[in-house]
């Protein structure tokens, strides 16, 4: 821009052809009437195909004009910018795809009805609901976070604030390879050893357990990270104020990694509110209401979906979908909750 | 005027004791938390061992060549092949199709997009990402697999010279649940965890590496292939290889729509394929005191090839000297 100020010979020299913003619209609106064209003569037919045939032609027309045009180098990079821009909207796709179907085919059976209803109508029936379901994922999903929460908080105390030595960085490290276990594997070591070996029976309990395994690394990680970004000053006037370490961590630096961690807490709980692998392998099946997760099989939103999800009765898949939309909204909420928090969040300055 | 002075020291002394004391107390109890980590690897690993001896021991067939699975108290003979087969198949298939997508988003998100719209797309990118799996494969099962008939006899006509899409029996314009229905919602699944670590690996560059790159005439892609993907390339790295551990690990959304058959067949678009961690959701409620504990010792392999492959993932980043840790993982 300034050099168009200093001479008028050197800017014209130095500036290429560029191809302006409405050249390139028209290129691709013609391109896109053009496949509309294609599909009403010739055989082409259906939606997917149309937006992929109008996708390549768009980025082929927007391609060659911007080769005339502007040259060889500029036309690459207006095809990296177009194929990244197909890469995002790929990505998003599905989910708009996902949440409008389930939205689609959930909100027909969902109702309070069906929130507090228990499933001991059986399948041909219409009624029945998915309550016992629901209490028996917020009883296991709280206890596993009652034990996560604290020991996770724990473990972030130790690795980022003792940790200059060699069991810290060997922990750190550990976290993370927990981070990979699959969720199945946590439920199957439960089955083997809190089931098989220790002769106890199916329980939410035991799905709670498996549930602790997995969250347990992602709350150390992110209740980490907030608390490195505790500024190293808060600690050193606490210390001048003759306050030992312990309590300068428990007053001063956990308040104020506070919100970052109920962030963090918050998404752990998303993640495994929809875990349905380890649950069901030890949480056993229940269509009735068991209020305690100690003793007794218990139901769960997942596993209730995942059962009805392959049954015979058309009555069951409803009832899945709806089941499906009642989960997808509770982890939306608890995720947009936990994106709000992050604002209010002074550690996060991003 | 001296009695004064001692009370003070000794409460000040008594003060600098308990504070001590509590030190101690403190420091001891996080160490007991960090050491309940270890504890924790260590017992999933002798568990799952223990008790997957029994099954191993009343196979009488080998456990790794056998494709078929047939495991009951007195028929045991089972075997991992197929399922070892089906879950690498599948997950290396998945990780194709999404890891230059996954790398096409995050190129867009960190150099293209305006700020504004970076930080929603990366809202909605982690938000893909907590979609429960049991969802993806609802949706998989009902919405997709109907649709991707078309692009599967698509590939099979046109691309049938490839082994992969080769479909001797027509087969693949029909509804079925195959590896390759599979590996197209493992993508799906696996696309905003790629995309978000990929990201924020990206977002570590240089700034100054970009601005001299520009400086110098660069247009913006050249910009992104000389100076941002080059430092980047072992984070992109271990970004997959995660990918690949969700992947091979991954349960629910893989178990309703994969066709649950004992083979190996390189033919991904007919009905069939199936994975270490499907086959276990889907006998476990069948299974007698033998049959479980034959689930637990394929669990075992997946525990280990998952191990290895996320091993891999941080040995690659501890090579390279840089660090990236995402939470949105």
């Amino acid at each position: 821009m300034s050099a168009a100020s200093t001479g008028d010979i050197g800017a014209r020299g130095l500036r290429q052809a560029s191809l302006p913003n409405w050249a390139v619209a028209a290129t691709a609106i013609g391109a896109t009437l053009l496949t509309l064209l294609l599909f009403a003569v010739t055989g082409f037919q259906g939606d997917a195909d149309f937006l992929v045939v109008a996708t390549l032609l768009v980025v082929v027309a927007v391609t060659a004009a911007s080769w005339i045009v502007e040259g060889r180098r500029r036309a690459i990079d207006r095809i990296a910018t177009n194929l990244t821009l197909v890469s995002l909207i790929i990505t998003l796709l599905p989910l708009g795809y996902v949440i409008g179907y389930v939205v689609k085919r959930g909100h027909v059976r969902f109702g309070w009805g069906f929130l507090t209803g228990d499933a001991s109508l059986g399948p041909s029936a219409l009624g029945g609901g998915i309550g016992h379901a629901i209490l028996g994922t917020l009883e296991q999903v709280l206890i596993a976070t009652a034990f996560a929460l604290p020991l996770g908080v724990l473990v972030a105390i130790f690795i980022t604030e003792y940790g200059d030595n060699r069991m810290a960085t060997a922990v750190r490290f550990l976290v993370d390879v927990m981070t990979g276990i699959p969720s199945i594997v946590a439920g199957l070591f439960v089955l083997a050893f809190w089931i098989i070996a220790l002769n106890q029976g199916f329980s939410g309990f035991a799905a709670s357990i498996a549930l602790t395994i997995i969250e347990l690394p992602i709350v150390v990680r992110t209740s980490e990270e907030m608390i490195r970004l505790v500024p190293m000053a808060l600690r050193e006037a606490s210390y001048a104020l003759g306050i030992p370490k312990w309590k300068t961590i428990i007053r001063v630096v956990l308040p104020a990694a506070s919100t970052g961690i109920t962030t963090g807490v918050m998404l752990a709980v998303a993640r495994v509110i929809g875990e349905t692998a380890p649950v069901l392998l030890v949480a056993g099946n229940n269509f009735f209401f068991n209020r305690n997760p100690f003793s007794g099989d218990q139901a769960s939103l997942p596993v209730y979906i995942f059962q009805n999800a392959q049954s015979p009765s058309a009555f069951n898949v409803q009832r899945a979908w709806a089941a499906a939309l009642t989960l997808i909204l509770i982890v939306v909420v608890l995720y947009v909750a936990a994106r709000l928090l992050t604002r209010r969040n002074q550690l996060a300055g991003r | 005027m001296s009695t004064v002075e001692t009370t003070l020291d000794t409460t000040s002394l008594r003060a600098s004791q308990s504070g001590r004391r509590g030190d101690v107390v403190f420091r001891r109890l996080t160490l007991a938390a960090g050491s309940l980590v270890f504890v924790v690897l260590g017992a999933i690993a002798v568990f799952l061992v223990v008790k997957a001896v029994p099954s191993l021991r009343a196979d009488t067939t080998s456990f790794w060549a056998t494709k078929t699975w047939s495991a009951s108290v007195g028929s045991a003979s089972f075997g991992i092949a197929a399922l070892v087969f089906g879950t690498v198949l599948t997950s290396v298939l998945a990780l194709v199709m999404a890891v230059p997508v996954a790398l096409g988003v995050a190129i867009y998100t960190t150099e293209y997009a305006p700020r504004r719209l970076s930080t929603l797309l990366g809202y909605l990118t982690d938000m893909l990402a907590a979609v429960p799996s049991i969802v993806y494969g609802l949706w998989g099962l009902y919405l997709l697999l109907p649709h991707l008939t078309g692009v599967q006899s698509f590939l099979a006509k046109y691309f049938g010279w490839i082994p992969l899409f080769n479909d001797p029996g027509g087969r693949a314009a029909l509804f079925s649940k195959s590896i390759f229905g599979a590996a197209v919602v493992l993508a799906i699944m696996i696309l905003p965890i790629v995309a978000a670590v990929s990201r924020e690996v990206l977002r570590q560059v240089d700034p100054a590496q970009k601005e001299a790159a520009l400086a110098l005439g660069a247009t913006r892609w050249e910009m992104v292939r000389l100076s941002v993907l080059p430092p980047s390339r072992s984070g992109i790295i271990s970004a997959t290889m995660l990918g690949l551990g969700r992947a091979l690990g991954e349960t629910i959304a893989v178990a309703l729509v994969i066709g649950d058959a004992f083979s190996i067949s390189w033919k991904v678009l007919p009905s069939g394929g199936n994975t270490i961690a499907a086959n276990i959701a889907n006998l476990f409620g069948d299974a007698d005191s033998i049959g479980r504990s034959a689930l637990i010792a394929s669990g075992l392999v997946l525990f280990v090839l998952t191990l290895a492959v996320n091993l891999g993932a941080r040995y690659i980043i501890l090579r390279s000297g840089t660090e990236e840790r995402s939470s949105a993982v």
